[in-house]
């Protein structure tokens, strides 16, 4: 089974529309991508026990890779681990890529069948292709 | 005289946390708008109002039960980062409690303290919750080393913690959204320090009297 992946946000609009983005990359195959975003009356925020259930729900035993958006979104991720048992938590990275780029280099990876290691450093290397296109021409910013 | 945390008793400090975060929950919310995402108050007051009732609910019958369903329910409602990080800190003193005299209340706070520090990898000094905690855990376990009662030691825990709060207005921010700002975070008081300093005031209001 492939390695499953969980998305957190604050917003769950943000995480639906990003979960939309990347799996276009994938047309007609499916893949676990879980989502727990937004608090608990549907406003911005994060919930541990709720990332830690998508957690459980994502990983069909080759584990789960967590892309989070920001803040508490990082905080309770980690929170969400000390929820889970041992084994199911050893099955679990926490991935610090960007949110987007990361999220669409880590389903490609794992539809692929992937690790989770690979999936993981897939993930972080997402912004690439993004700072390789934009380095050095004349509106990099940094002139 | 009773042992200095039972059930009763922990159950007591939560809601009087509850009722001060409650009380100040506009306050709290304005210091976190001028240097955070203005939802300190509203989300930790709507978190504690859901422990409160789930404590009353339950009965837990241990203080580390009451501690802990108090750490699953902030985690759960509080959405912003206070839920993880207050959430730990009851979900860590709750992991250490072992009986419930004085020692073991300090022990608890401390594991509590540690429980925060590394879910925020920070340290005091960087405007956050550590800056009312850590010198609240140091000045009661000076306090109870000296064989001064409980209720002096709370007390002290609490002016040390409004001391350390009132220490954060210098301070620049190196943890959570107001790191975002740098140097303009200085000369605000942290609300997370602000709220810190509100739960050690609870234990030391509502423990009065016990051990």
């Amino acid at each position: 089974m492939p390695v499953g992946l969980v998305v957190v946000s604050h917003s769950r609009a943000l995480a639906d529309a990003a979960v939309e983005l990347a799996r276009g990359m994938l047309p007609g195959r499916d893949l676990a991508v879980e989502v727990a975003a937004g608090d608990i009356d549907g406003g911005l925020g994060t919930d541990a026990t709720a990332i830690a259930e998508a957690m459980t729900a994502a990983d069909s035993g080759d584990g789960v890779v967590v892309l989070m958006d920001l803040g508490s979104a990082v905080l309770s991720a980690e929170t969400a681990l000390d929820l889970l048992d041992d084994d199911a938590r050893a099955r679990v990275v926490l991935s610090p890529a960007p949110f987007v780029e990361g999220l669409v280099g880590a389903v490609v990876t794992a539809a692929a069948g992937a690790s989770r290691a690979q999936v993981a450093a897939e993930a972080l290397r997402g912004s690439a292709p993004k700072q390789a296109h934009l380095s050095g021409g004349p509106a990099d910013g940094t002139g | 005289m009773a042992d200095a945390l039972d059930a009763a008793a922990c159950t007591t400090w939560v809601r009087e946390f509850a009722r001060l975060v409650h009380e100040q929950r506009d306050a709290l919310t304005q210091l976190d708008a001028a240097i955070g995402d203005a939802d300190h108050g509203s989300n930790l007051d709507r978190g504690l109002t859901a422990a409160v009732s789930a404590l009353d609910a339950a009965s837990p019958a241990s203080p580390a039960a009451v501690l802990a369903m108090v750490a699953t329910t902030l985690i759960r409602t509080v959405g912003g980062a206070s839920g993880p990080l207050y959430g730990t800190f009851f979900l860590r003193a709750a992991g250490a409690l072992d009986g419930g005299d004085r020692a073991a209340l300090a022990a608890a706070l401390r594991a509590g303290l540690d429980g925060v520090a590394s879910r925020g990898k920070a340290a005091p000094g960087d405007k956050t919750m550590l800056d009312a905690l850590s010198p609240a855990c140091d000045a009661l376990d000076e306090a109870l080393a000296q064989g001064r009662p409980l209720d002096e030691a709370l007390r002290a825990a609490a002016e040390a913690a409004a001391r350390g709060r009132d220490a954060t207005v210098p301070m620049v921010a190196r943890k959570g959204r107001a790191s975002y700002l740098g140097e303009r975070s200085a000369g605000h008081q942290d609300p997370g320090a602000t709220s810190a300093a509100l739960l050690v005031e609870a234990a030391a209001t509502a423990l009065a009297g016990r051990g």
